[in-house]
């Protein structure tokens, strides 16, 4: 089977600092995949060296067939690669609905903007009232449901998301990750997830990767990482 | 910032014993260029303080050169002083006007209090010609002064006795400036300039520092100023226009910003490098002046002694592997 | 009263060019964070290259028109070649090389075009219908173009997706390029934007004050007052704040302190004001939750 995102022999540094050396992962269409680990993993230069973004790094990332490794970010997110960012990215001196309208900006398609945003606040009511206010006057759980939000706007195939419970309340986070589900089913957009919880991460995911300093340690079907001692030892804390 | 570490205290003052030896060895004018460059690096020492030790932008310490080198001249024509009690008056004002002016300037931030400084500037030509304070500032015409001979009969010219004297009020300055700048109140300086919010939260009364930075900066400068009257023998508005500022400006980004020793550079810059592109071309001198300043902000965005500094570490990198 | 009116309205079409002047900066500001202090030698430089033009018998229009398209090329080159890779550098480091740029036009101009004063022609023609007793032609025609500028690039800024794409890549560039802006193209937009409206700045104010390479030095230190006073972050306010300045400065000039210290009293007064509202009139107070 040809995955949606194939990635072999990913390598990356900050400057003088490897930080992965040699990944390979897939990502099957229409499934979540998880990648699991401890702080200063790489998780999320994983990431970030997909898009070839504030890291250099080489290797092949394939996405649905074409080669994306020579591209530069804005080219990667152009082919349809949604890249949700640690700390979300918001533009804070601009409106909620602005961030929305900033995700359809590389689309090619300029018809149906209104109604993915109609779509968008379906699933994240709560940016609905909050349209025209200055988004950097968000909450943190309402920035990190815009920055997934501005994400999809740009209708990708691939949603690259970077530890999106990070500092928030546990209800919001389930609330989040529930929405995630109906994305990943109604949308039908692949979703790469990048998180330090790894309860959520395996309730959500179909697969999921186990790295540690830089490489794939342990990866598999989520139920079976779940019922692996190492993973529950170390992550699960069971 | 690095203040110079204790080690090279001996250096250091090899080094001033090795200028003042010039007293001996440079000629009539070029004597004068030398007191000129002390000048220039006491008062770019003012600026560095405060744009970067702490973070505000001035666009307008010509204006502070001017008033020191004014209240210095008035001292010595219409109060009697001599030359060297009116260096230290001259600081004096310059410290109150200066924090006087930094009270309410310090609630603009960036390039607000660019403006406000900038206006500063270009006010000041305007003020000193203004006929109300004729009998004091001398008007369009200035002040003349005499520059003095050397005390206790010594066996050295005027222009010799100025630049020692002027290399005796830089080096207490630098002490001065140093102390201050290792000081807890050098910290607090800093860490205003890093991270306002968060100093405030440990407790630094930051529009107190702030106002406070902005005397102690326009002291020296006018300390500079004082000194640059003397040398010259002669104030008048127009030599202290906005192209002072901007040059002050230059000559501390050049420098080096945040570091002591860039004054010494930045002044050498300022006194030199206009007339060598003049040298260069007679048509346009200032655009080669102009080509100068972006080659060299290029080369070393972090001035002469950010550039020196990079170097030093690589050399020590290597020499560590 | 009359008198007063004239004044009044003088300094409206002064403000005019100074609120073309404030825009141009706004632009460049709202780009790259960065004050572009070598505008107005650019503009000045652009209307010599109309006089050159014009000296060489192209039809006004012509001229004006090449001027500010190739004003629009220079601008974003200069971007590309000299301020892009500052990009890292400290900020006053990129002022120093601001300074720079300026002290090259001025000098460059005053080497190719000489320093002699030279008339430059107006589009407006003197017995136009709306010129009158109060305001020449000109004056009309300045200010209605500066309005006119003003309101294509709100719209373009507000209303378009790649004006939003301008303005967020100023803001926040990594973001940016993560919904696929290509941060680079949208600063050179934006110098290329400041350097035509530069260039029709720099000929509306020729006709009035001919042109020689001093004419902008003065306008920029207003325009820059007045795009702070409007807001620097606000294009409207620049326009707005340039307006002010222009009253200002005229009034004062007339009334209460004659020529000479007009500029330092209309300085106090801008600063006076900002430290009431530091953001300036139009401006927005980001709001940044820690």
């Amino acid at each position: 089977m040809t995955h949606l995102l194939e990635v072999r022999g990913l390598h990356a540094r900050y400057g003088a600092t490897q930080v992965l050396k040699g990944l390979d992962l897939d990502v099957a269409e229409g499934q979540v995949t998880a990648l699991l680990g401890a702080n200063g993993a790489g998780k999320t230069t994983t990431l970030r060296a997909l898009c070839r973004f504030m890291v250099q790094a080489s290797g092949s990332v394939t996405l649905a067939g074409e080669r994306i490794d020579g591209r530069s970010t804005e080219q990667i997110a152009q082919l349809g690669v949604g890249h949700v960012p640690d700390g979300r990215g918001t533009f804070m001196g601009l409106s909620t609905e602005e961030n929305l309208q900033l995700g359809a900006y590389a689309r090619r398609t300029r018809s149906g903007v209104a109604d993915d945003m109609e779509r968008i606040y379906g699933y994240f009511p709560r940016l609905r009232e909050r349209a025209t206010q200055q988004a950097g006057t968000l909450s943190g759980g309402e920035q990190q449901m815009l920055a997934i939000g501005r994400a999809l706007m740009g209708r990708p195939r691939l949603l690259l998301l970077d530890e999106p419970s990070f500092g928030l309340a546990p209800l919001i986070v389930k609330d989040i990750f529930s929405i995630m589900k109906r994305i990943n089913r109604e949308e039908k957009v692949s979703i790469l997830l990048v998180e330090q919880n790894a309860k959520l991460a395996l309730d959500l995911a179909d697969t999921a990767y186990l790295l540690e300093t830089g490489r794939v340690v342990l990866s598999g079907p989520s139920a079976d990482m779940r019922r692996n001692d190492a993973v529950r030892r170390a992550y699960l804390g069971e | 910032m690095r203040p110079p570490a204790h080690r090279a205290w001996p250096w250091v003052v090899l080094l001033v014993l090795l200028v003042a030896a010039l007293t001996w060895v440079l000629q009539g004018y070029q004597l004068f260029q030398g007191t000129m460059v002390l000048c220039y690096a006491i008062a770019l020492l003012g600026l560095n303080i405060l744009t970067g030790y702490n973070g505000q932008i001035s666009l307008g310490h010509g204006a502070f050169f001017a008033l020191g080198a004014y209240a210095a001249a008035i001292a010595m024509e219409h109060g009697g002083l001599p030359y060297w009690a009116s260096v230290p008056v001259a600081g004096l004002a310059c410290l109150v006007v200066g924090y006087l002016f930094g009270r309410p300037a310090l609630k603009l931030e960036g390039l607000y209090l660019a403006l406000a400084t900038f206006a500063l500037a270009v006010a000041m030509p305007q003020l000193l010609k203004y006929k109300h304070l004729e009998a004091w500032t001398g008007g369009v015409g200035g002040i003349v002064l005499m520059k003095p001979d050397a005390p206790f009969g010594l066996p050295l010219s005027p222009d010799q006795w100025l630049f020692l004297y002027a290399l005796v009020v830089t080096v207490v300055m630098f002490l001065i400036g140093h102390n201050l700048l290792s000081s807890g109140s050098g910290r607090a300086m800093r860490a205003i300039r890093d991270h306002a919010m968060a100093a405030e939260a440990m407790g630094v009364d930051s529009p107190h520092y702030k106002s406070m930075t902005f005397g102690i900066s326009a002291a020296f400068t006018g300390v500079g100023g004082a000194l640059s009257a003397i040398a010259v023998q002669f104030v008048s508005p127009d030599s202290f226009t906005m192209f002072l500022s901007i040059s002050l400006l230059v000559g501390v980004v050049v420098g080096g910003l945040g570091t002591v020793w860039g004054a010494f550079f930045g002044a050498l810059f300022i006194m030199f490098v206009p007339s060598f592109a003049e040298s260069l071309s007679k048509a346009a001198p200032w655009a080669v002046y102009g080509v100068v300043l972006i080659a060299i902000m290029f080369a070393m965005p972090g001035g002469v002694v950010g550039l020196l500094r990079t170097t030093a570490d690589r050399w020590k990198r290597r020499a560590d592997q | 009263m009359n008198e007063f009116l004239h004044q009044l309205l003088a300094g409206l079409a002064t403000g005019g060019i100074y609120a073309s002047v404030a825009l141009a900066l706004v632009m460049i500001y709202q780009a790259t964070h960065h004050i572009n202090f070598a505008q107005g030698e650019m503009a000045m430089f652009s209307t010599f290259i109309a006089w050159t033009l014009i000296q060489a018998g192209f039809p006004y229009w012509g001229a004006f028109a090449i001027t500010v398209v190739l004003s629009f090329v220079v601008a974003a080159a200069i971007e590309f070649a000299v301020i892009r890779p500052m990009h890292n550098a400290p900020v006053l480091s990129v002022v120093v090389v601001f300074i720079g740029l300026l002290v090259i036009f001025h000098s460059l101009a005053g080497f190719l075009f000489g320093y002699t004063i030279k008339p430059f022609p107006s589009p407006f023609p003197a017995d136009a219908w709306y010129g009158g007793s109060l305001m020449s032609a000109h004056e009309v025609g300045a200010i209605v173009v500066a309005l006119g500028m003003v309101s294509l690039l709100f719209m373009f800024l507000r209303l378009t997706p790649l004006g939003l794409a301008m303005r967020a890549a100023a803001q926040n560039a990594a973001s940016s390029r993560l919904v696929g802006i290509n941060v680079g193209r949208m600063l050179m937009l934006g110098w290329g934007l400041a350097g035509a409206i530069g260039a029709v700045a720099g000929m509306m104010v020729a006709p009035v004050v001919f042109l020689d390479p001093n004419m902008m030095t003065g306008v920029l230190l207003y325009a820059f007052a007045g795009a702070l006073i409007g807001g620097i972050d606000n294009p409207i306010g620049a326009v707005l704040g340039g307006f002010i300045v222009g009253v200002l400065e005229n009034l004062l000039g007339t009334y209460v302190v004659g020529t000479e210290l007009k500029l330092s009293v209309a300085l106090v007064l801008i600063i006076a004001v900002l430290i009431v509202k530091p953001s300036g009139l139009l401006g927005k107070t980001i709001v940044t939750r820690v």
